[in-house]
């Protein structure tokens, strides 16, 4: 073995390290989207009655669920791209076609 | 105000534009040029068919009535693409292995390609798909109703319109959806219309919404005032609600047959899903963004108490923007048209698959054997079934009164199709998932949907009495529709999408954990769970019954006579097998069982597959797979039965060899015999006459020259023989020299047909009016000739049908022409077959006037002009193939 | 005296011949040319000479020789087989099955009517 070989080696695991973090990401992202599109439930709501504390403004509302919406596709448009962009030279053998 | 008339002109063109648009893109794939048709940009927007009129007008309406909850329906789909990696990888990843045509094809194929699933499967999505589709005919008819006048509302009323529509709806699909059979059930043309809807509605509601916040309120930081101060200007919202259709809809999108039928059978690669997952995210996003905005201005500008479904179309009329209110329409027309199509395609292939073509193959009594196009029959039976599922849509429009909102409607489908999640995503992760769990569940879910949510829609005392309303059925207060087991005050959908799926669940997983799977079950549940482990196939057939002759028949009634035999063609040649049928082996018979199954689902091509080759062999190697869930010894199984199979196989066609050698020595033995009684024959005769002309005074003048005419003929008969024998030897020896011509290839047919007597002799009808047959070739025009001569010669001879025909046709194939004699006599006999390019051999010859020599010259010359001649055995008769090489085929060109 | 002859023979040209030549002589010829059926002829007829083919569609004259030779009635019928294949294996089989006379193809119409005469002659 040389040296040369070594060193190359290296240079995959680590992108192949770099990939599977990605995969990470792109597998925790429609949860991290789920909660966020939970949370208004904890909002004050209208209907609570007359005691509850005021609710919140159709706009923040409307405001709020479409930020989530943009930063998700964002995230996935990001994802997708840097993940097509290690494909082509990943060390983990593409998945076989059938 | 634009007219009716004017309105329906505009659809009209718009239709026909889209018909256009389907017909190049049917005709740019038959071309091979389909690469801009398959892209990603093309799938992502065919999902959209998610978003029907439903949206498009519902949307706005389920807004102005309880606000954001209306965003829910685009939230759950958006989670579904963004976490593609979860589930839809896996189930697209299946779709493509399993070559599923639908949702009730993926899930009998994951429960041991059970037929009864399917046909529970069907008749779940058929009902439950309804009530969807009476809102798109709901849809469409009210839109038009905004635009008549009131003297035209008396002619125009409503249930007629809504007719009217649906008979339109009906014709746009058989036409669009049902034109050809695809062997793999996709639809570039339908594709590429639906994408083209997608961008049309999207433009429309986006136009609107542009128009909306800019033109009436003045840009976005008034917009979001005039939201705060409208009715809905305030976060209210079921909180049960946000929770539970977040959830359905993210089940629906993945259960709905027309969103598998994009998603899953139209997709052609699987990283158009990795841009789907944000692109799609993106165009939801998109259709949602204005709803809030239109439902808020609608509430503001337009009197109280009109219908705010219809928003997107009256605010622009109210604002006398007649032309913006046209491409509104034209985008909810898109909306209902596009989903109807997909809907009732995907549907009427699950009803064609499960239900009429078992039924038809049951009333078949020869089984699947028997020689003829089915492929008529799926036809016609798509077409039965699309009418009927629209005028089942029809009907529901009818019953329900047609009154209530979209939104309503849309969310009762919905929970329906959901129905199919826990035996869809069971099957897909979990192995201890049992048919019988799967038809408990969706049994058991289904029910409890009819009962909670369907047959309430109609209103008290429509179908359930208000009786049974208040008080539950036969007065058992634990059996009403809205509060099942006694648990009140939840809100009616979410009640019903509550009990339905807990009880499908319960019931799936119970009777799944107290069942036991069948061998086959088990393979399939660990191909589906593991098919991203698996490199092979686990499942086989025990080939050896099977003959080719059999398979081939029944391919080609299936995937029509030229897609089966350039299938059995590729298979010969990759097994390397002489003529085209190939060794029915293992791998070969999988294959063709996924492509049949594109055609008429897994249940059924498993069933057909199984009539030929006598029941699947699960064998102890497979079950010992399952049982120690070792990949390695399942692989390590598989070598050994592939190995012993392929030993057998060798076996056989060493047994094969050594027939026809034996055969062939026989043959040869007799071939000093033969020559000498083909020569001596004549000459006997000769000689015999001679000498009674010589030896005899007392003969009359008639017997004189009957006598001389028979050596005459005798002669000419020898010289022939003569003729043939050194023809035959000098093509054998290679010594013959081309002389190479161009012509065409009709001329040397015509000339063929004249020589050998044409129509007029014999009984035996020639038909070569081939537009093919017009082409151009440099070779041996004078030996091709002999070799058509020969043949039309033998049909003449030998076609015994009552009626003799031999049609002459010609392909064009990448490796050169081929011309066919596809006579209709009767197919000669598997034994005979491969010896009748051999020298005298006579098969069935009656009067003996042929030496055996024709088909054996015919070979040799084909040999010397570098194609060949095969024969292949039709279900109606023999076909001979002549095979010409490219070069001669091409050179004059 | 019986002059009754059965000409088994599929070629038609060759029948005429045949059937010319010895009718000339005065014999009663009658012909047949299915191999098949051939033995049952013989028996339904009972001829006093059989002029045999060897190559017949249905079956050949070996096997109708042999059948008839197995039948008490016909173990001395005269048989005069013609054949168009020269090989000398075939006449072996022939005189095996035992042929009376055994004649190649092409024959002189001289040796046919005397090689009948002589057989019949012999019979009786």
């Amino acid at each position: 073995m040389t040296d040369h070989n070594t060193n190359t080696t290296l240079f995959l695991e680590r992108r192949s390290y770099r990939r599977r973090r990605v995969m990470d990401a792109l597998r925790l992202l429609p949860i991290v989207g789920l909660l966020l599109w939970l949370f208004p439930v904890f909002w004050p709501n209208a209907k609570d009655g007359p005691d509850a504390p005021a609710s919140v403004s159709m706009s923040g509302a409307v405001t709020y669920v479409f930020l989530v919406w943009v930063v998700l596709i964002l995230s996935a448009l990001v994802l997708w791209w840097v993940l097509s962009k290690h494909s082509g030279e990943a060390s983990d053998p593409p998945e076989q076609q059938r | 105000m634009i007219s009716v008339n004017q309105l329906v002109a505009v659809s009209l063109v718009y239709v026909a534009f889209l018909f256009a648009i389907a017909f190049f893109a049917e005709r740019a794939s038959a071309r091979g040029r389909s690469g801009w048709l398959r892209s990603p940009l093309v799938y992502t927007l065919s999902l959209s068919i998610y978003c029907t009129a439903w949206t498009f007008y519902g949307a706005v309406g389920y807004a102005a009535r309880s606000g954001m909850e209306f965003v829910t329906i685009y939230l759950g789909p958006s989670l579904v693409m963004i976490g593609w990696w979860w589930v839809l990888r896996k189930l697209v990843r299946i779709g493509r292995a399993q070559r599923a045509t639908s949702v009730a094809d993926l899930i009998s194929a994951r429960y041991g390609k059970s037929n009864l699933l399917a046909i529970v499967v069907t008749l779940m999505a058929v009902v439950g798909v309804t009530p969807y589709i009476a809102l798109q005919l709901q849809s469409v008819t009210l839109s038009v109703s905004i635009f008549s006048n009131p003297t035209d509302a008396d002619v125009l009323s409503q249930s007629t319109a809504t007719f009217w529509v649906a008979c339109g709806l009906a014709i746009f699909t058989v036409l669009f959806g049902t034109r050809n059979l695809n062997a793999n059930e996709r639809h570039d043309g339908v594709v590429i219309a639906i994408a083209v809807e997608a961008v049309v509605k999207l433009i429309a509601l986006l136009a609107v919404g542009i128009f909306v916040v800019w033109g009436i309120a003045g840009g976005i930081g008034p917009m979001l005032d005039r939201i705060d101060s409208s009715p809905i200007g305030e976060w209210s919202m079921d909180r049960s609600r946000w929770v539970a259709l977040t959830a359905l809809s993210a089940a629906a999108f993945l259960a709905l047959p027309r969103m598998f039928q994009v998603m899953v059978v139209e997709n052609e690669d699987e990283r158009h899903l990795q841009i789907a997952s944000w692109a799609f995210p993106l165009y939801l996003m998109l259709m949602s963004l204005f709803v809030v905005p239109i439902a808020v201005v609608g509430l503001d500008i337009l009197p109280a108490g009109s219908n705010p479904d219809l928003f997107v179309l009256t605010v622009p009329l109210a604002e006398g923007r007649g032309g913006l209110a046209t491409l509104s329409f034209l985008g909810g027309f898109s909306s209902a048209t596009s989903m109807v199509i997909v809907a009732t395609l995907a549907l009427s292939t699950m009803v064609s698959n499960h239900i009429v073509m078992p039924i038809w193959l049951s009333t078949q009594a020869e089984g699947a054997q028997v020689s003829g196009d089915v492929r008529n029959v799926v036809i016609l039976a798509r077409r039965a079934s699309i009418l009927l599922i629209i005028f089942f849509g029809y009907l529901y429009y009818r019953l329900s009164g047609g009154g209530a909102a979209l939104a309503a409607i849309g969310l009762i489908s919905f929970v329906g199709v959901a129905q199919f999640l826990p035996a869809m995503l069971g099957g897909i992760f979990w192995r201890g998932a049992t048919r019988w769990g799967a038809l408990a569940g969706l049994v058991v879910g289904f029910t409890v949907w009819v009962f909670c949510s369907l047959l309430p829609s109609f209103g008290p005392d429509a179908v359930l009495s208000a009786a049974v309303f208040d008080h539950g059925i036969a007065g058992l207060g634990w059996l009403r529709p809205q509060a099942l087991f006694g648990v009140e005050g939840i809100d009616p959908t979410v009640h019903a999408i509550v009990w339905s799926i807990t009880l499908n669940m319960v019931a799936f997983l119970g009777v799944s954990l107290v069942t036991f799977p069948q061998p086959l079950e088990r393979l399939q549940g660990a191909q589906f769970v593991n098919v991203f482990d698996h490199s092979t196939q686990a499942r086989g057939w025990d080939a050896a019954p099977a003959t080719s002759e059999d398979l081939m028949v029944m391919a080609q009634r299936i995937l029509g006579p030229a897609d089966a035999l350039a299938l059995f063609r590729a298979e010969a040649e990759r097994q390397g097998v002489t003529g085209h049928l190939p060794e029915p082996t293992q791998g070969f018979l999988q294959a063709l069982e996924r492509e049949l199954a594109g055609s008429v689902g897994s249940a059924t091509a498993h069933a057909m597959i199984s009539q030929l080759v006598g029941g699947a062999s699960v064998s102890v190697e497979d079950l010992m797979a399952v049982a120690d869930e070792s990949a390695q010894i399942l692989e390590y199984s598989n070598r050994l039965e592939a190995k012993s199979a392929e030993l057998s196989r060798t076996a056989r066609q060493l047994r094969e060899a050594n027939e026809k050698l034996t055969a062939l020595s026989v043959q040869k033995d007799a071939f000093l015999g033969q020559i000498s009684h083909e020569l001596r024959t004549p000459m006997t005769s000769i000689r015999s006459f001679s000498e009674i002309l010589r030896d005899t005074d007392e003969l009359e003048q008639s017997e004189k020259t009957k006598y001389a005419s028979i050596i005459h003929g005798e002669t000419i008969r020898l010289t022939r023989l003569l003729d043939d024998l050194l023809d035959l030897s000098v093509l054998e020896n290679g010594q013959v020299s081309l002389n190479l011509d161009t012509g065409n290839l009709n001329d040397v047919i015509g000339q063929a047909v004249l020589s050998a007597g044409g129509d007029r002799s014999t009984r035996l009808s020639v038909r070569h009016e081939n537009a093919e047959l017009d082409h151009p070739l440099t070779t041996d025009l004078d030996r091709l000739r002999q070799v058509f001569i020969n043949l039309i010669t033998n049909a003449q001879k030998y076609c015994d049908a009552p009626q003799p025909e031999l049609h002459i046709d010609a392909m064009d194939g990448g490796d050169g022409l081929r011309v066919v004699f596809h006579d209709n006599g009767t197919p000669i006999p598997a034994e005979s077959r491969s010896l009748i390019f051999e020298k005298f051999s006579r098969i069935n010859d009656k009067d003996g006037s042929g030496a055996g020599l024709g088909l054996a010259i015919c070979r040799e010359i084909m040999a010397r002009l570098g194609g060949d001649i095969t024969h292949e055995p039709r279900s109606d008769g023999n076909a001979f193939i002549v095979h010409l090489p490219v070069r001669a085929a091409m050179a004059a060109q | 005296m019986g002059k009754h002859v059965l000409l088994v023979e599929d070629e038609t040209n060759i029948i005429e011949a045949i059937q010319f030549l010895l009718s000339r002589e005065g014999w009663q010829v009658d012909t047949h040319s299915d191999g098949a059926t051939a033995v049952e002829k013989v028996r339904n007829m009972r001829p006093d000479l059989v002029v045999l083919d060897y190559m017949l569609p249905g079956k050949n004259g070996i096997d109708i020789l042999t059948e008839l030779r197995a039948d008490p009635d016909f173990e001395r019928l005269p048989v005069l087989m013609l054949t168009a294949r020269g090989q000398s294996r075939d006449r072996d089989l022939a005189e095996r099955a035992g042929v009376s006379r055994f004649m190649t193809k092409p024959f002189s119409n001289t040796e046919v009517v005397t090689a009948v005469r002589d057989l019949v002659q012999l019979a009786q």
